[in-house]
């Protein structure tokens, strides 16, 4: 029992440290060797560009069951002129990148994660390896350049049709004052509150990146280890997302 | 030359290799035989760098090639072709891209002169105009082909071929036997070659090892291991369920 603990313990070591490893690695590569601008701008297309579709519709969601929530709540203080301002808030600096950053995990870090780790069990990593090529440039390394920069986009592009969403209920369906959504909500959202949603969902595009490839370079053997390490990696994702959210929010407020 | 001293590996419990030496000699073809799940890819592995021994030392051309720097592991990697047991084509990538990717990647050739050496390469192989393909439309001959063009044509001065005929029928099975022969008078590569495919790797072959509980039992010419008096060999040889080899 205390043998079976203790190497658990050590496995879970291990696997911290390599998993460290592999991003220090990684942000090493991404300045001294970047990869080529195509492949980076693939990266781009799948993981920012396709996630379009599942962004907006999640925002625009969002926004409305805001707009409904905030609305019920607000009228009971007689402050319903606030809704725009309760919308935004907690969409640009909380919900846009937490949100934005689950919804891409769930497609393109996963993804992520079955690509690099079928490329492993079928030994194309190794082959690249042969040809003394550093498997990192091509896989690794344009994938977290990519999420570094699709983030931040799909999160500012979350929180805008949020905020209609928002407008969509509360002005046009239950009749708050347009004027009131939009001028409260200019006068109360700093640069502070847009900033703080930048750096929230950078640092969760990093995060994406760096657990989805790392998952899958080391992924177990076969069809099961694959199916495995992207599970894992979907709900280990999702997990640190909110754990470092926590920690950001509270330096950040 | 590569030389394999006192190579001990081990998986958890389980002991592939068990203080192996071994001397490949330049310019030949060496072949690596024994019973399956004896570790003849996890050797071959050893060679390139891809797994690491416990203990023990693997030199190439006099470097050794453990703990080395990435950098200065690849230096010695660019003398190196692979052709993998599933050969490891790169599936998003069409035939040419393949067997050009090494080219683009190594190498400042132009896009003609790179367009040129592919299509040499596959002509080699004995392919014609399937450089549009993918890799999961080829059959499994025709894999091994291009995998076997895309570790000739950077003219590496060694080739490892881990089963390179596994799987397939007789008549490609000897017609890749043959490319090999063709491709290694041709190119004058080191070539080591892991294989079970009794008789034919003799004729192939013009040297053989045979490794049996991770050490190699013996080394010498094809006629040496034919001729050979050790049980294990005579057994492997010729394929008798009685004998040191026991099934699994």
């Amino acid at each position: 029992m205390v043998q079976a603990l203790g190497h658990i313990t050590i496995e879970m070591l291990r696997d911290m440290g390599r998993s460290g490893w592999f991003m220090l690695y990684a942000f090493y590569m991404m300045f001294r060797r970047p990869g080529s601008l195509v492949h980076v701008l693939k990266q781009i297309r799948f993981i920012g560009t396709k996630s379009l579709f599942v962004i907006v519709l999640t925002a625009g969601f969002t926004g409305m069951v805001l707009g409904l929530q905030g609305y019920y709540t607000l009228t009971k203080f007689g402050s319903e002129g606030m809704l725009g301002t309760a919308v935004a808030l907690t969409l640009i600096r909380e919900l846009g990148p937490v949100l934005a950053a689950l919804m891409v995990t769930g497609r393109a870090g996963s993804a992520i994660t079955a690509e690099i780790g079928i490329m492993r069990i079928t030994e194309q990593i190794d082959a690249l390896e042969t040809m003394a090529l550093d498997p990192f440039k091509y896989l690794v390394t344009p994938k977290f350049i990519a999420a570094m920069i699709s983030l931040p986009l799909l999160c500012a592009i979350f929180d805008v049709i949020g905020i209609y969403g928002g407008w969509l209920v509360g002005v046009k369906l239950l009749g708050v004052n347009q004027g009131a959504y939009f001028y409260e909500m200019e006068k109360s959202v700093v640069w502070r509150d847009v900033y703080s949603g930048f750096v929230k969902s950078f640092s969760f595009g990093i995060i994406i990146a760096w657990i989805g490839c790392y998952k899958g370079y080391y992924a177990g053997h076969g069809a099961e280890g694959v199916s495995k390490a992207t599970t894992e990696s979907v709900v280990l994702t999702s997990v640190i997302i909110l754990v470092w959210d926590y920690f950001l929010t509270s330096v950040l407020l | 030359m590569i030389t394999l001293r006192n190579v001990h590996k081990s998986f958890g419990t389980q002991k592939v290799l068990d203080g192996l030496d071994l001397d490949i000699p330049d310019g030949k073809i060496t072949a690596i035989i024994g019973p399956s799940g004896e570790g003849k890819s996890v050797l071959l592995k050893h060679l390139i760098g891809l797994l690491q021994p416990d203990s023990g030392a693997v030199e190439v051309d006099g470097e050794s090639i453990l703990n080395l720097r990435r950098s200065e592991l690849n230096r010695i990697r660019e003398k190196f072709g692979m052709l993998f047991q599933n050969v490891a084509l790169f599936d998003s990538m069409t035939v040419f891209e393949n067997v050009a990717f090494p080219l683009q990647e190594k190498t400042s050739f132009s896009k003609e002169e790179i367009r040129s050496k592919v299509l040499s390469a596959l002509e080699d192989v004995g392919l014609k105009n399937i450089e549009h393909k993918f890799p999961d439309e080829l059959s499994g001959g025709m894999k091994k082909r291009v995998g076997l063009a895309r570790a000739v044509v950077l003219n590496p001065k060694i080739i490892l071929f881990d089963e390179p005929t596994t799987g397939l029928d007789p008549i490609i099975k000897r017609a890749i036997h043959q490319l090999i022969k063709d491709t290694h008078a041709k190119f004058g590569f080191t070539a080591v070659i892991v294989s079970h495919e009794i008789p034919e790797i003799f004729d192939v072959a013009q040297n053989v090892a045979m490794l049996f509980r991770g050490k190699i039992l013996q080394h010498g010419t094809s006629e040496d291991i034919i001729n050979s008096t050790d049980p294990a060999i005579r057994q492997f040889i010729t394929g008798s369920l009685d004998g040191p080899i026991q099934m699994v």
